[in-house]
């Protein structure tokens, strides 16, 4: 029996994190299919088919993937499931919404945001935004498992020429109709996968003074990042919040500016290599788990931040 | 119209968690618990959306021991009407949680039933879309804002890329976001009057419902502790820490 990873993407090109995702999936098992459920989604079919960890790629075009709503995708996934042992997709806002509709249909207890493969039924999760880790065993038949895509390295690109199959839908679902989505484009590197995050709370007092996490932020070609205590009061869009109900964010730097590091925080941003953190509290918790800490006013250091980051004859990328 | 609002029981949100030395799981005795934070969003939706003429009856029900009826009473001290304890001894998956659901839907009839998007105990993420699933109604996860039209609701909902909008039919399951709303303190007149509200109990076993462990659990333990760093004294010695130290910039 196979894994069947159900790729995200936009209908043009895999987002991120389907690469991060089939690295788990080939770990669970090694025979490896991708299903492709899109709308004049060619192009998608054929960048799955590159990447070489992937032994077959399953596409279905049809306009009711436009949108990628869960249950047009859940009936059409069903229809697939036959000959796979496990099922998984990526734990991000598209896999969640998406793998317990499946994972209730196919009478399986699914297994949500795996950090590490130990066995083919064996996984470890984090539990309590992160404070605790459960090894967990399914026990059922066929499997339903999404991934934590930050856990995992992303697999490479090219290089595999994996047979394409075309196939068909499953039964459109009527009662839900996509509306609108306002996506916010950014020329940023995305939060989830950049190499350096920079972070305001609810110390930045409000929105305009974000202008100086931006400058920042573009000086080191970094994501921008938020608490939810910022989120919740306007400062900044919710697609910006890191956390145990945001995302989470593992980059090589992760600065956290007027933040105080509520566990809640702490689970979105602790696995990320250096942390440093700007605090005018020197008893916030942040500082304990930052590498570099630095207890001022935000106001002065942001702005002496910049100046010593101008003097700098190379920054990294 | 009525509104089912599921609400978890869970270690509070400000608990520091420990594991327990034997591996089998987190203590929780004498550890504060609370409504799951989500669910209290969705139980004050459930009450707004009555408020505003639109619903006639919110129902809350949990599945738990029998102190999980604490968040049942605090739900009806906030403004639903009525209660149901389903009970159930130690730990319930979302599969067994979303069948248990099904049967009380079948049983109140309800026109939407809400719940918070995620546990914030197990993580999980899942009761709710498996409840969809298995009713085979829309689902309408991740909720910040719920518009209540004749037979259909659009609902605003939080994605990684910014927002989506969705249209779903009635009946519908809506996963409600933090954002929501700002959930109201239960005052205490109406703590005192929501114990003289009626609260249905109902055992697991009694519904037919399969609650087996489908996960085994093999252990729980503490995550990796980060090394401890240290203070800098200015901006300066950041920078040039970050720079020949770390060496990330």
């Amino acid at each position: 029996m196979s894994v069947l990873l159900i790729a995200e993407h936009n209908n043009k090109e895999l987002r991120p994190f389907t690469y991060n995702a089939v690295t788990a999936a080939s770990k669970i098992n090694e025979d490896l299919h991708v299903l492709i459920l899109g709308n004049k989604s060619e192009s998608v079919a054929k960048a799955a088919s590159e990447i070489p960890l992937v032994k077959k790629v399953i596409h279905v075009d049809n306009e009711i993937f436009e949108n990628f709503t869960a249950e047009n995708y859940t009936s059409t996934i069903i229809k697939h499931a036959d000959n796979y042992s496990q099922i998984v997709s990526s734990a991000n806002t598209f896999g969640k919404n998406l793998m317990p509709r499946v994972a209730a249909l196919m009478d399986t207890s699914q297994i949500s945001d795996i950090i590490n493969v130990i066995s083919e039924d064996t996984f470890l999760r984090p539990i309590y935004a992160g404070n605790a880790f459960a090894t967990v065993k399914s026990t059922d038949k066929k499997k339903c498992i999404t991934i934590r895509p930050t856990s995992f390295d992303p697999a490479p690109s090219t290089g595999g020429s994996a047979e394409i199959v075309k196939s068909e839908p499953g039964e459109k679902f009527e009662s839900s109709k996509f509306v609108k989505r306002e996506e916010i484009k950014s020329d940023r590197p995305e939060l989830g996968t950049a190499r350096v995050v920079i972070s305001g709370g609810r110390g930045m007092q409000n929105s305009d003074n974000f202008k100086l996490i931006t400058a920042i932020a573009d000086k080191l070609n970094a994501a921008i990042g938020a608490s939810r205590a910022a989120v919740d009061a306007g400062y900044i869009t919710n697609d910006h919040q890191v956390g145990q109900t945001g995302k989470v964010v593992v980059p090589d730097l992760y600065i956290a500016v007027g933040i105080s590091g509520a566990i809640q925080h702490l689970a979105g941003m602790k696995e990320s290599k250096i942390i440093v953190a700007i605090n005018k509290d020197g008893e916030a918790p942040i500082f304990s788990v930052a590498d570099y800490g630095l207890e001022a006013d935000l106001f002065e250091a942001l702005p002496q931040f910049l100046d010593e980051l101008n003097k700098l004859n190379s920054i990294q990328k | 119209m009525k509104i089912l609002v599921a609400v978890k029981r869970v270690i509070d949100y400000n608990v520091q968690i420990r594991v327990k030395d034997d591996g089998t799981g987190v203590v929780t005795d004498n550890v504060k618990m609370s409504t799951n934070p989500p669910d209290d969003n969705a139980i004050e939706e459930a009450v707004k959306i009555k408020e505003s003429g639109k619903a006639k009856e919110v129902v809350a029900i949990t599945i738990g021991d029998d102190k999980a009826q604490e968040t049942v009473r605090k739900a009806l001290a906030v403004g639903a009407d009525r209660g149901i304890h389903v009970k159930v001894e130690g730990i319930i998956e979302p599969l067994a949680v979303s069948k248990i659901l099904k049967k009380i839907v079948e049983k109140e009839n309800p026109d939407l039933v809400f719940m918070g998007k995620q546990a914030i105990d197990d993580d999980c993420n899942q009761t709710g879309q498996m409840l969809a699933a298995i009713l085979n109604w829309p689902q309408a996860t991740f909720a910040s804002k719920i518009d209540v039209k004749e037979k259909s609701l659009e609902v605003t909902r939080e994605i990684d890329e910014g927002l989506e909008t969705i249209e779903v039919n009635i009946p519908a399951i809506v996963t409600c976001d933090l954002r929501l709303n700002e959930p109201r303190y239960a005052s205490l007149p109406n703590i005192m009057k929501a114990k003289k509200k009626p609260l249905e109990q109902l055992n697991a076993s009694d519904l037919g419902v399969d609650t087996k462990a489908r996960i085994e659990q093999i252990k729980v333990e503490e995550p990796p502790k980060r090394k401890a760093g240290i203070k800098v004294a200015s901006v300066t010695e950041l920078v040039q820490k970050l720079k020949n130290e770390a060496k990330v910039i």
